[in-house]
């Protein structure tokens, strides 16, 4: 295939999508026929994922779906497009945190004071996400259904320990993020089922985050990066989180690093943190950087993350 | 549920009914069934930048976006923004500065530099450079194309009489 | 500057030097340009192609039989149905002695040889439907061993690419000049390091395209196509279709980038032809982004061994260099792809004193898709493989690699020189381009900084890269081999009644500002307002016959040929204009749209009224007075084979050493490319040109699989540069103009491209000195960067 065996991984068919044909073996940048609806309910999405989960696929954002159908990766026989639903795109305090609508857009993420106070690491990793025009048009739900192992936000969710809310003709559930990215592309979403919002809990008082990825260019699918929070005080770093991303097909959070910093000063835990990174992440290759290159280069974040939050440099 | 749907937009200020194949992305629709020819399809999925178009009001790429989902929507291509003479002042710039040279990107660089002084008005080499990540050049090496934007963004702050 | 006596270009209201904006860029501002995507005709049906899937594979049978009966779909062709349809081409040129390649068609016949390679054609009402039913062909592939690896190719048992040219060396070539042994032997330090370039591709922003129209009332062959050379690929059609001359049209119009990517003939655009004077309607086929980076030629891909000697007092005593690279399955036509090779050992060491100098090249036949030119054809290669050891040999003897390079680069005074390799050169200027890029950069100053940062843990380097680069080629290029390539173009000038000036010439446009820059030198020298001229190119039926634009060329002979024009015609308007004042018309001059006298300055008539007078008022003019208000004139270069021009390149980096990250903190060019017609065109393309090169030693490589199998084939996996990650680059120029002509001008638009991997790969290895690690590989990736610090 002149795409390349990788294509199908780039952008993003796995999990449940494998399963579906690819409808031909040649190049082609002109998406297949496919039907559409809009859909102007909750009530409506569900009804037509109840009657063909398989063949139809939610349109959100659209920026991770249709280059996967201009090539031709997949082949949904409907779309059923969600941007019209009312009351999806909210972004209002919660419970003395956050509740962030699915059909959010990335944009207006960056751009919420409310986000900046109560989830600083989402407004710290959403200038990393692409670029604006995809920022304009891509969701903070559509990216977590996609489940890019390298993309940002993902990676977040899992280290402010968020619940992700789903919804089908079944009903709704709760699902921790931590629970929810499961594989390459592959979350805990039944073929029925939408996000439909994301809550994040009040931030602990003295809580930091940082934010940082490597990446060969602005905008690119990150080689590597890391989610990091914890409480800071003195040098001391509690309750560390440490989710990396770009190191497998999901978010791994290194809890052996984490718990090798121990109770002392951060700092002089770093290099302990950084051997006990093996435990924690066995990462496959790609072609920019091998496995070997990828976990050095998770431990190099691994670093540079701990001397952010204790700096408290963003 | 249909493979064709009923459109009603408004595309550069002038409304737009058409019947369209759902699969049909919106820069064939604006290059095929308007004949609006200005914006450009680079590579189809979504990286290279030449498709950007203002899809209420927002920078969007054209190539992933299918006109089936536009109905109530109100599009503004390059042609337009040229008519209304919204970016006469960019376009001015970049003609001064050969901030353009096969003008294949340029369409989408515009709209795209149209959104970033609307967002920061007085950004700096950087900011341009990091808002204009997503747009491919090959011709310019992109430089021009800063000094261009700087220049512009000068002006303006200078006409609204502040820094 | 060189001092040159007063010419044409002297005049009062004269355009050379002024950076004036390009007229034709106010359509492309507006969305208004036309790319052959943006032309509709009448009954026009859509090509898409059924590609090789396999890097090579016999075809043991293709059965259409589902597709052709789709709605929609208007034929589907293999070889078979266009066998007696057209000649095939092979690509070698018999100045090339020893060159061979297979016989090319536009369709694989039984064989494919490299995954994309066009093995079926499908035509459809759109280009959608097209792909639709293109799924639909079965193809029965029997799947072969592919060679990819260029050197495993040439291995001794290899199977043959193609079997009846009996081995994979396509081409080879050896230079020995000097007493090259003797000098190493001498040496007082030998350096030596194995360069790896990847093979990497153009990524035009606009695909290839092409719009065949064959009339089949009266023969007539119109193609609309995104090209350099439209006369070229007139000339291709004639000798591979059965049309007559005059009966085959070629328009190029904006052409949305091309860097040499377009100026090859391509299967499938030749299948586009032939399916056209098929069905006698209008074929587009416009490559769509994943096809093009495994159906466009690509570039580069080379493996060098390298040795220098050089004396303890820092005398470059020797090089000797060993070059093999891999071509894919055929040479490409009509340019072949032994020509980068070719000039890769050719400009090797040329811009230095040094006499002693053997190479040699291998060609090799490979499983992947042709390469072949590329913007600095090249250059980029010998200019790196150059300039790279010169930074290990400067190191080696403990000398400062500018000063190395002040003492071994030839004299400004020693021209006309011929290098060890037979490179003839007119006169360049290395050492001062070199001593102004030490001042511009502040070479001292970011030397201090070095130091102070490397003591903090910031690890920044400085690069120099001196070059070369060919321009203006003459007949002995490609003409003399047999190529249909024309070394020479030709200009009309026109004056209409009105007093405006068309100007038609043969030389092209893609963006780098020919257009303009010939109308400046056109105004100048005829004296009449830059706003009143027109210009007219890419058009076989409205211009000259000639070359187009390729190796940076257009200014230098296209601008020559406008020169000449505009002269000839001045003397044609002046002779009228004296008919008219009854004044000798030596005594006249154009200036400002009026005739004026010359002594005083004195405005006499304007030149509408001599223009209305020529065409209109032919009573009022003495019957023995025809005027001839237009003027052709012709140029090709004679006295050189090439006119080179000099300039030197520098980089400022800082190299993360944890991550292996290179930043672009600057980037300088000092350039000497002759007369300057437009300096605000000509610095963009050196920009442009430098990006692109930066692009190649950071971010560009096709990566292939042992199978030939390309695994980055999308814009999200082969990374060309972006805004970001460039730095600011400052251009500065040294004049020397050539005296083979009257314009004086040397080309340029290759220029950034040659030196700008180098200066980048010895910042590099500059900021990673004190760690003992060095890399030669491009792209210098993070993974091999860290790779040479062995921190992985």
């Amino acid at each position: 295939m002149a795409r390349g065996p990788g294509a199908r991984e780039r952008f993003g068919v796995g999990g449940e999508d494998a399963k579906l044909p690819a409808p031909d073996e040649e190049d082609a940048l002109k998406a297949p026929r496919l039907g559409y609806v809009r859909a102007r309910s909750l009530d409506e999405v569900f009804a037509v994922l109840a009657a063909e989960p398989d063949e139809a696929k939610v349109l959100a954002g659209g920026q991770s779906l249709v280059p996967a159908l201009n090539m031709r990766l997949l082949a949904p026989r409907l779309l059923v497009d969600i941007n019209g639903i009312a009351g999806l795109d909210g972004i209002a305090e919660h419970g003395g945190g956050l509740r962030i609508g699915a059909l959010a857009r990335h944009a207006a993420i960056g751009r919420s004071p409310l986000i900046a106070r109560l989830a600083p690491l989402i407004h710290q990793a959403i200038p990393h996400i692409a670029h604006p025009a995809i920022r304009n048009r891509g969701t903070f739900g559509g990216s977590l259904a996609q489940a890019d192992p390298a993309a940002e936000l993902p990676a977040c969710t899992v280290a402010l320990d968020a619940v992700i809310h789903v919804a089908s003709a079944r009903g709704q559930r709760a699902i921790p993020a931590r629970h929810f990215f499961k594989g390459l592309y592959e979350t805990a979403l039944a073929p029925d089922e939408v996000v439909i919002a994301v809550d994040f809990p009040e931030p602990a008082s003295s809580m930091r985050s940082a934010f940082m990825e490597l990446v060969r260019r602005r905008g690119d699918y990150a080689m590597l990066g890391l989610a990091a929070t914890a409480r800071v005080a003195s040098g001391v770093l509690r309750e560390p989180r440490l989710v990396f991303f770009g190191v497998g097909g999901m978010p791994i959070e290194a809890a052996m690093a984490a718990a090798a910093l121990g109770e002392g000063a951060a700092l002089e835990r770093i290099a302990a943190a950084q051997q006990a990174l093996d435990q924690d992440l066995d990462p496959a290759g790609d072609l920019q950087a091998d496995a070997a290159m990828k976990l050095h280069l998770a431990r190099v974040l691994l670093a540079r993350g701990v001397r952010a939050l204790v700096g408290g440099a963003a | 549920m249909s493979d064709a749907i009923d459109i009603r937009l408004t595309v550069n200020g002038e409304p737009v009914a058409r019947h369209v194949p759902a699969r049909q992305n919106l820069v064939d629709f604006l290059r095929e069934e308007l004949g609006l020819t200005g914006t450009r399809a680079g590579c189809e999925h979504g990286v290279c930048g030449a498709c950007t178009v203002r899809v209420d009001g927002a920078a969007t790429r054209a190539c992933l976006i299918f006109a089936a989902q536009l109905d109530g929507a109100r599009v503004d291509t390059i042609e337009g923004l040229s008519e209304s003479g919204e970016i006469a002042d960019l376009q001015a710039a970049f003609h001064a500065r050969n901030a353009l040279q096969c003008g294949f990107c340029t369409a989408g660089m515009l709209v795209t530099t149209a959104e970033l002084l609307r967002d920061i008005p007085a950004p700096s080499r950087a900011e341009i450079r990091d808002h204009l990540s997503g747009n491919y050049c090959r011709c310019t090496g992109y430089h021009a194309i800063v000094d261009a934007i700087e220049t512009v963004a000068r002006q303006r702050c200078a006409a609204k009489g502040g820094t | 500057m060189t001092e040159r006596p007063l010419s044409f270009l002297d005049r009062p209201n004269s355009y050379i030097g002024r950076s004036v904006p390009r007229p034709n860029a106010q359509r492309l501002l507006h969305g208004r340009g036309t790319f052959v995507d943006d032309i509709r005709l009448p009954r026009l049906v859509h090509a898409v192609f059924l590609r090789s899937p396999y890097a090579h594979a016999r075809i043991i049978s293709i059965d259409a039989t589902a597709a052709a009966q789709l709605p929609g779909v208007v034929r589907v062709v293999t070889a078979k149905d266009l066998a007696g349809r057209y000649t095939p081409w092979v690509g070698v040129l018999t100045h090339m002695k020893g060159l061979k390649s297979a016989p090319q068609h536009p369709l694989a016949v039984e064989r494919a040889c490299w995954q994309g390679e066009p093995v079926a054609a499908l035509v459809a009402e759109s280009r959608a439907v097209a792909e639709d039913a293109l799924a639909h062909i079965v193809v029965d592939w029997e799947e072969l061993p592919a060679v990819a690896d260029a050197e495993t190719v040439l291995a001794p048992g290899a199977p043959a690419i193609q079997p009846a040219l009996g081995d994979n060396l396509a081409f080879a070539r050896s230079i020995d000049v000097g007493a090259v042994d003797d000098a190493f032997a001498r040496a007082d330090a030998v350096v030596e390091d194995h360069f790896t370039v990847a093979r990497h591709t153009g990524v035009c922003p606009e695909t290839r395209s092409i719009l065949a129209d064959f009339n089949p009332a009266d023969r007539q062959l119109t193609v609309h196509h995104s090209s350099q050379a439209p006369h070229m690929m007139k000339e291709i059609i004639l000798r591979h279709f059965p049309l007559a001359e005059p009966d085959v049209r070629v328009i190029c119009r904006d052409v949305g980038g091309s860097y040499g990517i377009k100026i090859h003939v391509y299967p499938d655009e030749m299948a586009v032809i032939a399916l056209s004077l098929l069905l006698g309607r209008p074929v587009k086929f416009v490559a769509d982004r994943l096809e093009s980076f495994v159906s466009d030629i690509h570039a580069r891909e080379h493996r060098i061994g390298a040795r220098m000697a050089v004396s303890k007092s820092g005398e470059i005593l020797a090089i000797a260099v060993d070059d093999l690279t891999g071509i894919g399955p055929y040479s490409t036509y009509p340019r072949t792809s032994a020509v980068e090779g070719n000039q890769v050992i050719n400009l090797i060491g040329s811009w230095y004193r040094c006499a002693n100098y053997r190479a040699r090249l291998r060609v090799a036949f490979q499983n992947k898709p042709p390469m072949s030119q590329y913007r600095a054809v090249g250059h980029p290669i010998a200019c790196a493989v150059t300039e790279m050891l010169v930074d290990r040999a400067a190191q080696a003897i403990g000398l400062d690699p500018a000063e190395l390079r002040r003492r071994n680069l030839i004299a400004d005074d020693a021209y006309p020189w011929t290098s060890p390799a037979g490179l003839r050169l007119e006169r360049l200027s290395h050492q001062r381009c070199l001593e102004r890029m030490l001042e511009l950069m502040d070479y001292a100053g970011l030397r201090r900084e070095q130091a102070a940062l490397r003591a903090k843990g910031v690890h920044r380097g400085i690069g120099l890269a001196s070059f070369v680069e060919i321009t203006n080629p003459g007949p002995a290029f490609y003409g003399v081999g047999g190529a249909p390539i024309s070394a020479q173009d030709g200009c009309t000038l026109r004056l209409d009644p009105g007093g405006s000036v068309t100007l038609a010439i043969s030389v092209t446009e893609q963006g780098q500002g020919t257009e303009t820059a010939v109308a400046q030198i056109a105004a100048s020298v005829l004296g009449v307002s830059l706003e009143r001229v027109r210009v007219v190119t890419g058009d076989t039926e409205r211009t000259p016959y000639g070359g187009g634009t390729w190796a940076s060329r257009g200014t230098g002979i296209g601008g020559e040929a406008a020169l000449q024009a505009a002269k000839a015609l001045r003397a044609n308007v002046l002779a009228l204009a004296g008919a008219i004042l009854q004044a000798v018309p030596d005594t006249l001059d154009i200036r400002a749209d009026w005739i004026i006298d010359a002594a005083s300055g004195a405005q006499r008539i304007r030149l509408h009224e001599v223009g209305r007078a020529g065409y209109f008022r032919g009573d009022t003019l003495p019957p023995d007075v025809q005027p001839e208000l237009v003027a052709t004139r012709h140029y090709q270069p004679r006295e050189y084979p090439f006119a080179f021009t000099n300039g030197v390149q520098a980089s400022w980096v800082e190299v993360d050493v944890d991550t292996g990250f290179v930043t672009l903190l600057k980037h300088w060019v000092v350039e000497d490319c002759g007369t300057v017609v437009n300096p605000l065109l000509v610095d963009e393309q050196i920009r442009g040109g430098v990006v692109q090169g930066l692009g190649a030693a950071l971010f560009e490589e096709c990566s292939y699989d042992a199978q030939g199998q390309l695994l980055n084939g999308t814009l999200a996996d082969y990374l060309v540069p972006m805004a970001g990650e460039m730095p600011d680059i400052v251009v500065a120029h040294l004049v020397t103009p050539t005296t083979t002509s009257e314009l004086g001008a040397k080309g340029v638009g290759e220029a950034g491209t040659a030196g700008a991997p180098a200066a980048v790969m010895n910042a590099i290895n500059d900021a990673l000195l004190p760690f003992g690690a060095r890399i030669t590989t491009q792209p210098a990736t993070p993974q091999r960067i860290l790779r040479a610090l062995k921190r992985t």
